[in-house]
């Protein structure tokens, strides 16, 4: 693969969950010019730890230096730039279509039920779509659902796991030689 | 014992050693300055004219002493003054802690008088910052970032204090320094998932580097600012010596390596020697220590130690192939690595490879009329007359380029320069610093005219605190560094460069109350300096010697940025 070409990395980020952490870690990004094209930010099951999930559009070389910045700071506790091929990614999607009339209700309805969404609020001229899936799935929906009138949409930010035992926690030589340099004693 | 929030913060800085402190008081540190009226036979503070030269005197205290710097500086203003000195330290990778204080809680976020969002401000340019809003966590603050500042890669952190919490009382209990990591924050960052992993040993990986070397019949050592803050010049010679292999040292690794030694070919990169550039370009293994190749050591990357095996010694991962592709790195306190690495190695001879490296000139010489003083002959002075463990502190321009080529240095600490971020004015704080934590030392300042006018406010502090500082004012009546650059690549369209103005640094001088006097020739230096001398044991009393240099002298040699190292443009 060449690593000069630019797309989508999605990098996964354990840290203290403190004030001015994010800020600390979007800085990175800001440092660099670089657009973050999708965030999300929640605790773990560890309450003191946070997981960000990042997606940025950039080549090989460069996501793999802001890892490395990343590690750096302090409260990060590890970072792992995550395999496309390896890695199951999920976001959810809500979308407020409006339903003037019953024909474009049914539509919007038969279009939820096809991506096996959920209607999760309905009025008299509109009904909001809960739908959770990857980019494309989410992508594909959204342009199905053109035809209709979209009020609002928002999204939570790709959250992403590795596939299998593999996790973000892996205890590796250079996890280690990270570590080494972030020793307060 | 209960204690207000200031005065348990004066006991921190007293669990940590400290005894000096640099800083400018204003409205919200004012409890912070009461407290230290109380406290002020335990703790020395230094006041100067500006928190800049506060930050720069706190840093260049740290550098040479190896200690941790501390300053303070109110909100605001004073914090925004700050950052230059922070950034300075953050590049440089120099252990400073800086204190400051926040407007009330009722008036944060309020856009008070006085009020700037010190944390957000100096994010980009700790090691890490901390707003304290509750008093309880005020001494356990202060203990990690002490702590912090001087592990791993030592670096500057910044704790803003909301001015609330420094007259608040609370418990404070004693705790010995060595138990620090047991309590609060340190204990809580002791116990991460990171902690628990024993430090890296790098057994194998220098076993690695002991094959690569000797299978190398061309190596090559970069000693960089890391051997300077690891304090590993010994360990480094004993290295150098084994393998029997050429050093060039950087502008941070002055000190790290005797400047004398016959191994040394001098600085690398854009004003770098013949010797170090050539030397780099013909290696087959280059093992840089504590060197993070920025981009005025290695000029044109892809051509970089082209005919070389790289090898990176550094305690921080992230530096390893952030800016050159290395074959094989080693993470560690340098000192540490090298102490192991020596005693695997045996005794090697690489005669015919010095001979080659050594045939190049590891020192620019210049044209002498006898009439006007050179570059060369301001500093050949100077290191004849001048105690051989001098400190020198420069500020930013040609003459911190001269004072780095052509003065020697033989232990860490001695040269104190921004080399990182290359703040003008950063000298005669530093100097200031550099004579309070050497009392006994002789401190020389290198300046220029331009970088001089920055920050010249500061000599009345030298004056008040009776330092003995002696500045060395390479006067050239221009900014010579970007006038360099004019003459070579801008055709001499000398915009904006050309410094025909005031003041007259003698009368300046005196009437900062320091001895003041403007030389033309060696021979007149050599009288000035030797006074300036006597003057420095006999009185304690400063002085400005104001050189005349010639605006055409350039820094020599030079390589452009983006060209190869070897593709000077002057000899």
């Amino acid at each position: 693969m060449d690593n000069s070409i630019k797309r989508i990395h999605t990098l996964a980020v354990l840290v203290d969950n403190e004030a001015g952490v994010l800020s600390q870690v979007s800085r990175m990004f800001t440092r660099k010019g670089y657009n973050i094209e999708s965030l999300a930010v929640g605790v773990t099951h560890d309450p003191t730890i946070s997981r960000i999930t990042i997606e940025v559009h950039t080549d090989y070389e460069r996501a793999c230096l802001l890892c490395n910045q990343l590690r750096k700071l302090l409260p990060v506790h590890s970072v792992k730039l995550l395999n496309n091929d390896n890695s199951i990614k999920r976001e959810l999607l809500l979308i407020k279509v409006a339903t003037p009339d019953i024909a474009t209700r049914n539509e919007a309805v038969q279009i939820a039920n096809i991506f096996r969404a959920n209607i999760i609020d309905v009025s008299k001229e509109s009904i909001t779509i809960a739908v959770v899936g990857d980019n494309d799935k989410n992508a594909a929906i959204e342009s199905l659902l053109d035809n209709c009138t979209i009020l609002e949409l928002v999204r939570t930010g790709i959250v992403a796991l590795e596939r299998g035992m593999n996790t973000i926690d892996e205890d590796t030589k250079e996890k280690g030689e990270f570590d080494y340099g972030k020793n307060v004693l | 014992m209960k204690l207000k929030g200031s005065d348990i913060m004066m006991e921190c800085l007293l669990e940590q050693g400290v005894d000096t402190v640099f800083g400018y008081p204003g409205g919200t540190v004012i409890n912070l300055y009461d407290s230290l009226y109380k406290y002020s036979d335990k703790i020395n503070h230094v006041l100067t004219a500006h928190e800049q030269g506060a930050s720069h005197a706190a840093d260049g205290y740290a550098r040479s002493t190896g200690k941790v710097g501390v300053c303070i500086a109110t909100s605001g203003p004073g914090a925004t003054n700050l950052t230059t000195g922070i950034a300075t330290a953050f590049m440089d990778s120099s252990p400073v802690v800086f204190f400051s204080c926040n407007v009330g809680e009722n008036f944060i976020g309020k856009d008070s008088f006085q009020e700037c969002d010190t944390v957000g401000v100096t994010m980009p340019i700790t090691k890490c910052n901390y707003l304290v809003t509750d008093i309880d966590d005020l001494a356990s603050i202060i203990r990690a970032a002490f702590a912090m500042a001087r592990s791993g890669r030592p670096g500057p952190v910044v704790i803003d204090i909301l001015t609330d919490v420094t007259k608040a009382e609370a418990e404070y209990e004693y705790i010995p320094l060595e138990e620090h990591y047991k309590y609060g924050k340190l204990a809580t960052l002791m116990k991460r998932p990171t902690h628990n992993l024993k430090p890296h040993e790098p057994e194998g990986d220098i076993d690695k580097l002991v094959d690569m070397i000797n299978e190398s019949s061309k190596p090559m050592i970069i000693c960089g600012g890391g051997v300077v803050r690891a304090r590993a010049h010994e360990e480094m010679r004993t290295f150098a010596n084994l393998i029997d292999s050429p050093v060039a040292i950087t502008v941070m690794g002055g000190g790290g390596f005797n400047g004398l030694d016959p191994l040394t070919t001098g600085m690398i990169g854009m004003h770098g020697s013949q010797a170090s550039n050539m030397g780099i370009d013909s290696c087959d293994l280059l093992i840089a220590v504590g060197c993070r190749f920025a981009e005025r050591v290695t000029l044109d990357v892809d051509q970089f130690a082209r005919n070389a095996k790289i090898v990176q010694i550094d305690i921080d991962r992230s530096e390893i192939d952030k800016n050159v592709k290395t074959d094989h790195h080693i993470i560690g306190d340098c000192k540490r690595v090298l102490e192991i690495l020596n005693k695997k190695l045996e005794q090697q001879d690489h005669s015919k490879w010095k001979e080659y490296v050594f045939s190049f000139p590891t020192e620019t010489k210049y044209e002498e009329d006898g009439e006007t003083l050179t570059p060369k002959q301001v500093s050949d002075v100077a290191s004849e007359v001048l105690p051989e463990d001098t400190i020198v502190a420069t500020d930013v321009g040609q003459h911190q380029m001269w004072a780095i080529q052509h003065f020697h240095y033989s232990y860490p600490g001695q040269l104190l320069t921004s080399g990182g971020f290359g703040a003008m004015g950063f000298g005669l704080g530093a100097a200031i610093g550099a004579q309070i934590g050497n009392p006994d030392k002789v401190v020389l300042h290198v300046t220029g005219d331009g970088s001089f006018r920055m920050n010249c406010n500061e000599l009345c502090t030298e004056e008040y605190y009776n330092l003995p500082i002696i500045t060395l004012l390479y006067n050239n009546g221009a900014l010579g560094m970007v006038r360099q650059w004019q003459s070579l690549m801008y055709d001499k369209r000398y915009s904006q460069t050309t410094l025909d103005r005031g003041p007259d640094f003698v009368k300046l001088a005196e009437a900062y109350g320091v001895s003041g006097i403007r030389v033309h020739t060696k021979e007149e230096l050599k009288l000035a300096l030797e006074a300036a001398l006597k003057d420095v044991k006999e009185n304690r009393k400063g002085c400005v010697i104001d050189c005349a240099i010639h605006a055409n002298e350039l820094v020599r040699p030079m390589v452009p940025g983006g060209k190869s190292i070897t593709s000077f443009i002057v000899d």
